[in-house]
């Protein structure tokens, strides 16, 4: 449905986009993920036709952006950032103008009303949108993408600033989306990507980082079985026993405490379940489990893992290259190692590489 | 196009800005052609023609200024921008939606004549000889036909200053200027004896080309003019959105 390819965009000698490839199937939900800058929202934007790409091929239902602007336009419903609202129009006067504009041609009462019941702003339908509440501008900016009917819908960070019933609502209103229309959207809130797309893509400083099914992190986060401990006893002496259990690969001290008893963070084999003879262990010497609950690796660390490892990775590259070809052994070694370490840490954070 | 144009039209009239407008200039009208014409006792109505373009200096930075600016800063031109419109077709229906409003109001403000072509019809009935007397129907309708062609150009270049700008009042003070600019050549123009100045301020002088008009001449040179004014200026703004796709 969506064919990006070598994507590049500079704004003045800054490169936003770098070289971005991707596709998107039919009936898709794909989520761009990143931090602030990455990129995310600029790929919308070349993908909707607001802004034009520097270099590549962009294509929507097999239609080049650049070449059948409109066609594609007509294709695409597109919410941006901040909710493209007049705030001097009622929803209604809003919707009606958006309908005219697209230059629709359906039963206009009838789609609109269909579209209302969607995003459920029948109630609100005849107030001005000046004094709409955020989570019901960002509904009327939802639904201004759906007029026409377009195949593929965008949403620019579609959950941001809303309470969290509001972030419920919306994300299963865009999970009911994609049952007949391919959607993309963007954001930094990690679990919602999980919560809703089938597929994730990471970017970071306009690269890819990470294209992967939802599954696939999902999967990395199961393969792993992380604790939060809470403990009444002596902080040094709860770690040594925690580290010293076979089955425990990591310990860390949180700086959390209650009365006596202190936080720690444990991750262990997988496939072991530690937790009982845990208990047995610690009661054994009279401190007593006063909490114990499991976390998953959560997809800040999937996230982080990878934007870091490609970060030193190329911080990496550009010092042997500094370094020029006569590389000194011990300054490869020292090169070696930050890898190593970096290898080391991510494996600590996250094996998230899908090896178990 | 035509969602846009309804929409401007539309937001004209839920903002006090539409209202300001039609007010001023109606009041403007009505005192002009009283000062002008029965205060004069005069059916020449040229005078009152030329005053109502120093008029536009106000009014129609009045009608353009929100235009785009508008649009820009809440990030509603996203929306424009990514319908199924071309650029073309959204800057030509915000033009023709000022245009509308101001050709309105011109209409609307035709009934000052009414009290001449009164006296004018009185005056002949009581009239013994045959002297010309009452208003000059050719120097109305040109001159009637030249103000609209002058405010078309205006609002071009008014809605190119507000597509440059994303605050409403730095477009309305920067239209303010350049068509007082516009305006105000062809009277500086007599107090400079240098013959190329002359000849440079003459031909952007709005002023100069609207006097064959004043004369009852339908003046085919100034309807291009103005008409081209207006086209490159509409253009200009158009190019404002390309550049700022590619920017």
């Amino acid at each position: 449905m969506i064919e990006v390819e070598h994507l590049v965009k500079y704004y003045g000698g800054n490169c936003a986009v770098d070289d971005v490839n991707f596709s998107v199937a039919q009936g898709e939900i794909v989520g761009l993920l990143g931090p602030n800058g990455a990129g995310k929202s600029t790929i919308m934007n070349i993908l909707t036709g607001y802004l034009s790409s520097s270099a590549g091929r962009v294509s929507v239902a097999g239609l080049n952006v650049l070449d059948d602007p409109l066609e594609v336009k007509h294709r695409v419903g597109y919410l941006p950032e901040q909710p493209p609202l007049y705030l001097d129009m009622t929803v209604e006067e809003y919707l009606i103008f958006v309908y005219n504009l697209k230059g629709c041609t359906f039963n206009r009462t009838k789609h609109l009303a269909e579209i209302c019941e969607v995003v459920k702003i029948q109630d609100v339908y005849h107030r001005l949108i000046r004094n709409l509440s955020k989570g019901y501008r960002q509904r009327v900016g939802i639904a201004e993408a759906l007029i026409g009917n377009p195949p593929v819908v965008i949403f620019d960070e579609p959950t941001v600033g809303l309470d969290p019933k509001q972030i419920i609502e919306i994300r299963n209103l865009i999970r009911t989306l994609g049952k007949d229309h391919t959607v993309i959207l963007s954001t930094h809130i990690l679990q919602e990507v999980q919560a809703v797309c089938d597929r994730i893509i990471i970017l970071n400083k306009g690269r890819i980082v990470a294209d992967e099914r939802t599954e696939n992190i999902n999967r990395a986060v199961e393969s792993t079985r992380r604790y939060r401990l809470r403990v009444c006893g002596p902080q040094r002496d709860v770690a040594a026993l925690l580290r010293s259990r076979p089955d425990v690969t990591y310990v860390e001290t949180l700086p959390e405490r209650d009365d006596d008893a202190y936080c720690y963070l444990l991750e262990s084999k997988t496939g072991v379940d530690v937790r009982k003879s845990l208990f047995f262990a610690l009661a054994e010497r009279g401190w007593a489990i006063i909490g114990l609950e499991p976390m998953g690796v959560s997809l800040e660390d999937v996230f982080l893992a990878v934007v870091e490892s490609e970060e030193k990775d190329a911080r990496t590259a550009k010092k042997q290259r500094r370094r020029g070809g006569a590389g000194v052994g011990a300054e490869k070694d020292l090169a070696q190692s930050i890898l190593d370490e970096t290898a080391k840490k991510q494996e600590a954070v996250a094996p998230y590489d899908g090896k178990d | 196009m035509f969602a846009i144009f309804k929409k401007e039209m539309r937001a004209y009239f839920t903002s006090p800005v539409g209202y300001v407008y039609t007010g001023i200039f109606l009041a403007a009208a009505a005192l002009i052609c009283a000062f002008t014409t029965i205060q004069r006792a005069s059916y020449d109505t040229t005078s009152y023609f030329q005053y109502m373009l120093f008029s536009f200096i106000i009014l129609i930075p009045l009608l353009t200024m929100r235009l785009f600016s508008e649009e820009r800063r809440n990030r509603t031109e996203q929306l424009l921008l990514t319908s199924p419109i071309t650029i073309t077709g959204m800057v030509l229906g915000k033009f023709f939606a000022a245009f509308a409003l101001f050709s309105a109001t011109m209409f609307a403000s035709l009934i000052n004549l009414f009290p001449l072509v009164v006296y004018s019809i009185r005056e002949q009935k009581s009239a013994t000889s045959g002297a010309h007397i009452g208003l000059a129907g050719a120097q109305v309708m040109g001159c009637f036909i030249g103000s609209l062609l002058v405010g078309a150009a205006f609002i071009a270049v008014g809605i190119f200053i507000s597509s440059l700008s994303e605050n409403q009042l730095t477009a309305a003070v920067i239209t303010v200027a350049a068509i007082a600019a516009m305006m105000l050549a062809g009277i500086f123009n007599t107090y400079i004896g240098v013959t190329w100045i002359r000849t440079v301020l003459d031909w952007i002088s709005v002023l100069s080309r609207f006097d064959y008009f004043a004369y009852g001449y339908f003046d085919y040179a100034a309807l291009l003019y103005y008409l081209s004014i207006s086209g490159v200026f509409i253009f200009l703004t158009v190019r404002v959105y390309e550049k700022r796709r590619w920017g």
